[in-house]
């Protein structure tokens, strides 16, 4: 996977769509955080190629399984594969580009 | 019951409420379970059966007490759960259809997990407690909580969030099982035990002459009473075991029945009722005395009385003990056939100590016998350490004595001085000890038996030699007497020997009988002659007396006459002879 950063997001990635989740519970300040942050780095990297939906646990407690969140708030990015995780109000936006693999692009 | 009137109530220490884990053994040692609604640790090393004992918990609170449980794995997958337990006989597919255990598992992998900022392990409570509402679970298992330490690089959030955890699960009034790994220096090895401090158990794997045994130890069970010692346990083919089952007292009924033995004789050496219903019975010998038969003709006696037998054997299997005893008359067949005789084989070396023991713990408790024999002990005894094999005697005796079954252990020694001596720890433990001997000599060697202690009874102190027949056992006395104890040919030659001297004081005794009689009948004899020569005397006096009278007659008769023809009144004083004939004639 590593062994061409460089040329990966030439062709492919522009076309595609990038969806990605947000598990919160309830609107604490962390999990606002955590949206703001998010909504901050797609637009400056993603700008018109990403789906952000926001999923409280609080409301629907069944769908923790199923991305199997465990630390609040989290963001999967759903598309494109493979799935990625990143846990925390995402605060430190190298991490978040490392997690969202989108650090070549910068 | 009410509310109504708290204060007329006296105030009753508040008792820990617990939680029976159903598993065996368990319940006894900590005296009634799990601290109800609280968090339990259960900490040991890789393969000491920690998920298990979780699981078992969780399913027998389901099936057993209607509990439902979830339990939420870090390390396995639900399939590979489910397959662990199958193999105990946990149906946990079913459960989870039937709404009674809910799995979960957690899947953290710290490659595919970046972190960035503050977290919470929110999204676990919400798994958690979403599991725990949707069946209304009353028991929680996490199956390795600290595979969280290995994902989450941010130690202080995953600490403060254990805490948070285990506070939650205490409001939330479940019984928690959460297990972990052994540390080096502590009970876990991220110190899990910081958070949870109401119980904590250690299990342990040990491999000990090349027999593993599993331990397990409640290390900590904050405000209960709880047996500290460590307790064999395994894993077996119906889950876990923990032995002892029962041995936090000596407080066993006592029964003053009495059951023969079989063999007569051996009752009458017993203070004649035989052996104690309930009591244990320690049976030694060296090889070949006949300890199995006596057992046998035991269980025979005991299966005839309609009492169920369990008969364990670790020489012999099951048919070679019935055609062999059959050679003596036992018939052991048609009790089996019954269902009043089981017999139960197995090689000692099959396993270790503490399965054998778990093995025969379920087939007493299977069969329910009124008399078990075990045949030998020594065999499994050999096994441990000495201190294990009495372990394991004393457990299975107070298990025995707690359902008053009546026991008999047959020990094999090796002969030589040491007979008594190593037994010396088994002993102890038992009510009544025979010892059954060889005595060699005259060029045979024959078998002799006697009580060495009898608890309770009075008992015969005499050695009995004891044969063995087509007919079966027979017990009869030793000759003992200055040469010492005669056994074999030897009682016989005595026997005879006795038997002669007592026909010659026979014969000693008629030859002077004889010659008395022939005594008495002389002076018999003499009494008859002189008899008769006094008879003659007395018929030779009478007569002479009848002459005096005729010739006195006579003699006044003439006087009277010869006056008369004298014309003579005088008196007829003096007369003349004449006719006298005449006088006499008359008289």
């Amino acid at each position: 996977m590593k062994t061409n950063p460089v040329k990966r997001p030439a062709s492919p990635r522009p076309a595609k769509l990038w969806q990605l989740r947000l598990y919160i519970m309830d609107s604490t300040p962390k999990s606002l955080r955590a949206l703001a942050n998010l909504k901050k780095i797609c637009e400056s990297h993603l700008k018109g190629r990403y789906r952000i939906s926001v999923i409280d646990l609080l409301k629907q407690p069944q769908l923790a399984k199923g991305d199997q969140i465990l630390a609040i708030p989290t963001v999967v990015r759903w598309l494109p594969n493979p799935v990625r995780a990143i846990i925390g109000d995402l605060s430190d936006v190298a991490h978040v580009l490392v997690g969202l693999d989108l650090r070549s692009t910068d | 019951m009410k509310k109504k009137h708290p204060n007329s109530v006296p105030a009753q220490p508040v008792i820990l409420p617990k939680c029976r884990t159903g598993i065996q053994g368990l319940d006894e040692i900590t005296g009634g379970g799990l601290p109800r609604g609280r968090p339990t640790l259960v900490c040991g090393s890789a393969g000491c059966g920690k998920t298990l004992l979780a699981a078992e918990f969780l399913v027998r609170g389901a099936v057993q007490f209607n509990e439902p449980g979830v339990l939420i794995a870090f390390e396995e997958t639900e399939a590979e759960l489910t397959a662990n337990v199958a193999s105990l006989g946990f149906d946990l597919v079913g459960l989870v259809r039937r709404k009674k255990i809910v799995l979960d598992y957690v899947h953290i992998e710290s490659a595919e997990i970046q972190e960035s900022g503050e977290y919470d392990l929110e999204g676990l409570f919400v798994r958690l407690n979403y599991a725990i509402d949707s069946i209304g679970a009353k028991r929680v298992v996490l199956d390795t909580l600290e595979a969280l330490f290995a994902s989450l690089h941010n130690e202080t959030i995953l600490r403060s969030e254990l805490r948070r955890l285990f506070r939650w699960l205490k409001d939330k009034g479940v019984t928690a099982v959460i297990t972990a790994e052994r540390g080096r220096e502590q009970l876990t090895r991220h110190g899990l035990e910081e958070y949870v401090s109401d119980c904590v158990i250690l299990l342990d794997h040990r491999v000990n002459d090349q027999i593993a045994t599993r331990h397990l130890r409640v290390v900590k069970y904050r405000g209960a009473l709880h047996g500290t010692n460590e307790f064999p346990f395994l894993i077996g083919e119906d889950g876990l075991s923990v032995l002892p089952i029962t041995s936090l007292g000596l407080n066993h009924k006592v029964s003053t029945e009495r059951i023969a033995t079989g063999i007569p004789r051996l009752d009458a050496m017993l203070g004649g009722r035989g052996f104690f219903r309930g009591s244990s019975i320690l049976l030694t010998g060296t090889a070949g005395t006949g300890k199995t038969i006596i057992s046998a003709n035991f269980a025979q006696a005991a299966a005839l009385r309609g009492e169920r037998t369990l008969f364990f054997s670790f020489e012999e299997s099951p048919n070679q003990i019935i055609r062999n005893m059959h050679s003596i008359g036992l018939r052991l067949e048609p009790l089996v056939k019954r269902g009043l005789l089981r017999f139960h084989s197995a090689r000692p070396s099959l396993y270790g100590l503490e399965m054998h023991l778990a093995t025969m713990f379920k087939e007493i408790a299977a069969f329910q016998p009124h008399v078990v024999i075990v045949d030998p002990i020594t065999s499994l005894m050999d096994m441990g350490t000495l201190s294990e094999g009495k372990g394991m005697v004393t457990r299975l005796i107070d298990y025995l004595k707690a359902g008053q079954v009546t026991t008999l252990f047959t020990s094999l020694t090796q002969g030589g001085h040491t007979l008594q001596q190593s037994e010396a720890g088994m002993s102890s433990l038992m009510d009544s000890w025979l010892l059954l001997q060889d005595y060699e000599g005259n060029g045979e060697r024959n078998r002799v038996l006697y009580v060495l202690k009898a608890r309770g009874m009075k008992h015969s102190n005499q050695i009995r030699e004891f044969l063995i027949s087509d007919h079966g056992i027979d017990v009869v006395d030793a000759y003992i007497g200055a040469s010492g104890v005669l056994t074999g040919s030897a009682r016989a030659a005595q026997g005879a020997l006795e038997k002669a001297a007592v026909l010659t004081a026979q014969q000693e005794a008629a030859r002077r009988k004889r010659e008395i009689e022939r005594k008495r009948a002389a002076i018999e004899r003499q009494i008859s002659g002189l008899r008769s020569d006094y008879e003659a005397e007395a018929v030779e006096l009478r007569r002479i007396d009848e002459q005096v009278g005729t010739s006195t007659l006579m003699l006044t008769n003439e006087r009277a006459e010869s006056g008369r023809l004298r014309q003579a009144d005088a008196k007829a004083s003096n007369g003349t002879a004449g006719n006298g004939r005449n006088g006499k004639r008359l008289s």
